[in-house]
């Protein structure tokens, strides 16, 4: 990659600090480097001790999955916010109407817009779903859109999350430490707040309760338990919300409705925020095995009588090949132009597509359809002859599960390196939360960094960080 | 023709149902061959939670076990009116999608032996062809209760050469979508000219045909059903369409007593 092409967010092109970081720069340079090297060793041991203080894990696993953090946080001004923001909620009005035609008169098929084959054909298309009016309209509630920058305006779209996106506790606790270590930052930097996530949330969620709902919705947060790698999260969430945290076993069809026990018996829920995927959520109407889910959740949910947060089904918005449409996706349902850039696609399914990626994968990056995690993708410009070969054979045998988009320069942002501040590749999961009240975007969100230097795969399974995500007020 | 249908599922249990729920697809809707005069389900130790209709337009009734049951009735009865129209029910009409009965599942995947057979048979997806499959499966798969069990595929069936309605079904399902063709499962009463006292529902086959819509072929009698089926759901397959779902805890040794009434009036 040319190197002289990569635009990093504090020193742009050119070697000339940008507005958003004036105010942190006059205060890193008076800063002595070996306070901040003891900085960054207390912020490690506090979120050691947050893990261990949620009574989720022990002292060895607490720091087995630690994800490392980075001291200096990313900065973004105000109006780049604005545009960016903007375009983050027309996407997710977008996928919501999206959700809404597949499940009922599919019109954007119907239009041509969209084969027919990529919705038929798909696994994530989940029939109990069609016909499902959820309450309030909404269908996916908690939304990560996974973006990568790279040029002072230039925003990408990687994935739409609209499962059950994770991470946001990250987000959360990255600004705490940060407030709790540096609070004299603070007070130089008006940064907008994203601690009224966990309150935002609740609110959001509840503005979705169904109809049946009495006074007060009563919202849950379901786990499938202690061995799950988000369980942190879910606890986490549960209790900034204050709301309770159930699993499975807690929880019974009584009266028509999901009801938690209690100490004074059975409580229904209206709004269950869950973090058991879709198989797993009722063994009566999914898999049968699942000791995860709530039996009857699902007809239920059909009956009118629950919130299940995200919506089942979902899965047919974020899929990988489904990605490729969403330009058109977004033109259909809101008639304006896209506002923020989707990655250009090969959808190695077309033979055409197939032709080009395969002559020029080198140059590619090339994902698995239904992947996720960084794992099974392949890096063009940085994979040896092996590997291409390897993935060349791949790609022939089963073309239509993969798709291939061209090496983006992503930008790089500083951090605290042994020699001081060294670049290193980032993106964004922004956190949105919808409900027939409005779609809010919280200022900021989970900036991944690879901390290998040149390496573009920042997810924290293969050796990433995060950092405190900065949002000014203007 | 106007029949009189009860429906009485009993089971008892050496130890008592601690927990559990039924899904019970048993609700027949008015169409244009059947108009419902009345229909209910009642339960006894047990309680209605909700009904929905699901994506198939299947009246779904949710029911749970009374704390502790040692015993579960279900009852359904009501009149229906039934017209002969030939086995057609006509256009397609939602929620689900046309496309979705073109998926096969797995009790109709379509492997090397129904493909084979499908050779053999040589018929196409007009309503000829369709005729032609349905006769072929009845010849090739001899009608024998207990022959099969409840989880057999299509493959399964044709090589035992052996099953029941639902067999019959799936096989004809599974040639209907190797063809292209959309099918669905319907699971419903039929009078007998014989008896009115029945101990199982009956299955039978749609097939969506060019022109004509839905079509109903009764593989397992050779017919087209006429105005002694009453339609009471449809799927993909059993699972779909089957007239009771459940999962329990508890409720060791089950003894089932099925009893069907099918009477003309």
């Amino acid at each position: 990659m040319d190197k002289t092409a990569v635009f990093d967010e504090m020193w742009g092109q050119d070697e000339r600090l940008r507005d958003p970081y004036v105010g942190f720069q006059e205060w890193f340079q008076g800063e002595d480097v070996a306070r901040l090297r003891a900085k960054q060793r207390e912020a490690d041991t506090l979120f050691r001790l947050t893990g261990i203080t949620f009574n989720v894990y022990g002292r060895a696993e607490a720091e087995e999955r630690l994800i490392p953090f980075d001291i200096i946080p990313r900065i973004i001004s105000g109006p780049e916010w604005a545009r960016l923001s903007r375009g983050i909620e027309q996407r997710v009005r977008a996928i919501n109407a999206f959700i809404h035609d597949i499940y009922h008169k599919q019109e954007i098929v119907k239009a041509g817009r969209i084969p027919q084959e990529m919705i038929s054909r798909n696994d994530a298309f989940l029939p109990q779903m069609i016909g499902v009016a959820p309450p309030g309209g909404i269908y996916t509630h908690i939304v990560g859109i996974d973006l990568v920058r790279t040029g002072p305006g230039e925003f990408y779209v990687l994935e739409d999350n609209a499962r059950t996106p994770s991470g946001v506790s990250y987000m959360l606790e990255n600004r705490e430490t940060m407030l709790q270590m540096f609070p004299e930052l603070f007070s130089r930097n008006r940064v907008q707040p994203v601690q009224t996530y966990p309150t935002d949330l609740r609110q959001s969620l509840a503005a979705c309760a169904p109809a049946c709902t009495e006074g007060k919705p009563v919202v849950a947060v379901l786990t499938p338990g202690i061995y799950n790698s988000a369980y942190f999260e879910h606890a986490f969430l549960a209790d900034q919300m204050g709301v309770e945290l159930v699993e499975g076993h807690d929880l019974r069809v009584v009266d028509g409705r999901v009801a938690m026990r209690t100490t004074r018996g059975y409580t229904p829920i209206d709004v269950l925020y869950r973090r058991v995927d879709d198989d797993f959520l009722d063994p009566l109407n999914f898999n049968p095995d699942s000791q995860l889910g709530v039996p009857g959740i699902m007809d239920v949910y059909r009956a009118g009588n629950i919130t299940i947060a995200n919506a089942p089904g979902t899965g047919i918005a974020d899929d990988k090949a489904i990605y490729s449409y969403m330009p058109e996706i977004v033109e259909f349902y809101t008639g304006e132009r896209p506002l923020l850039r989707n990655v250009p696609t090969f959808r190695c399914s077309e033979a055409d597509d197939l032709a080009y990626v395969l002559d020029n994968l080198a140059d590619l990056v090339v994902k698995e359809v239904h992947g996720s995690g960084g794992y099974g993708m392949l890096i063009g410009p940085t994979a040896s002859k092996k590997e291409l070969a390897a993935f060349r054979a791949k790609l022939k045998a089963r073309p239509g599960n993969y798709i291939a988009q061209p090496t983006l320069s992503l930008s790089t942002v500083p951090i605290f390196s042994r020699q001081g501040l060294a670049p290193r590749h980032v993106d964004l999961r922004p956190f949105v939360l919808a409900s027939p009240k409005g779609i809010r975007v919280t200022p900021g969100g989970l900036t991944r960094v690879a901390l290998k230097k040149g390496s573009l795969v920042v997810n924290s399974s293969q050796g990433g960080g995060t950092k405190d995500t900065w949002v000014l007020e203007d | 023709m106007r029949l009189k249908i009860q429906h009485a599922t009993e089971y008892r249990f050496d130890q008592p149902v601690s927990y559990g729920l039924q899904q019970l697809r048993k609700t027949p809707k008015t169409s244009p061959q059947q108009h419902i005069i009345s229909w209910q389900t009642r339960v006894e130790n047990g309680q209605k939670e909700l009904s929905f209709e699901d994506h198939f337009h299947n009246t779904v009734e949710l029911i749970s076990f009374a704390r502790n049951a040692t015993a579960l009735s279900v009852i359904s009865e009501g009149e229906v009116e039934l017209t002969d129209t030939s086995g057609v029910i006509g256009p397609h009409r939602g929620p689900a999608p046309l496309w979705l009965f073109r998926r096969q599942t797995g009790l109709t995947q379509a492997k090397s032996g129904v493909r084979a057979f499908l050779r053999d048979v040589g018929a196409d997806g007009g309503l000829e062809g369709l005729h032609d499959l349905a006769s072929a499966i009845r010849s090739s798969v001899r009608y024998e209760i207990g022959a099969s069990h409840p989880g057999w595929s299509a493959e399964d069936v044709l090589e035992a050469g052996a099953g029941v309605c639902q067999d019959h079904t799936h096989v004809f399902l599974s040639c209907a979508r190797e063809l292209g063709v959309p099918a669905r499962y319907v699971s419903g009463y039929l009078m007998l000219d014989d008896r009115t006292v029945q101990d199982a529902m009956h299955a039978w086959a749609e097939a969506h045909v060019e022109g004509l819509g839905w079509v109903g072929f009764d593989i397992s009698n050779g017919i087209s059903p006429d105005a002694r089926y009453v339609r009471v759901a449809t799927g993909l397959d059993y699972g779909d369409a089957s007239p009771v779902s459940g999962l329990r805890v508890g409720g060791d040794g089950e003894l089932l007593d099925v009893r069907i009434d099918v009477a003309q009036q």
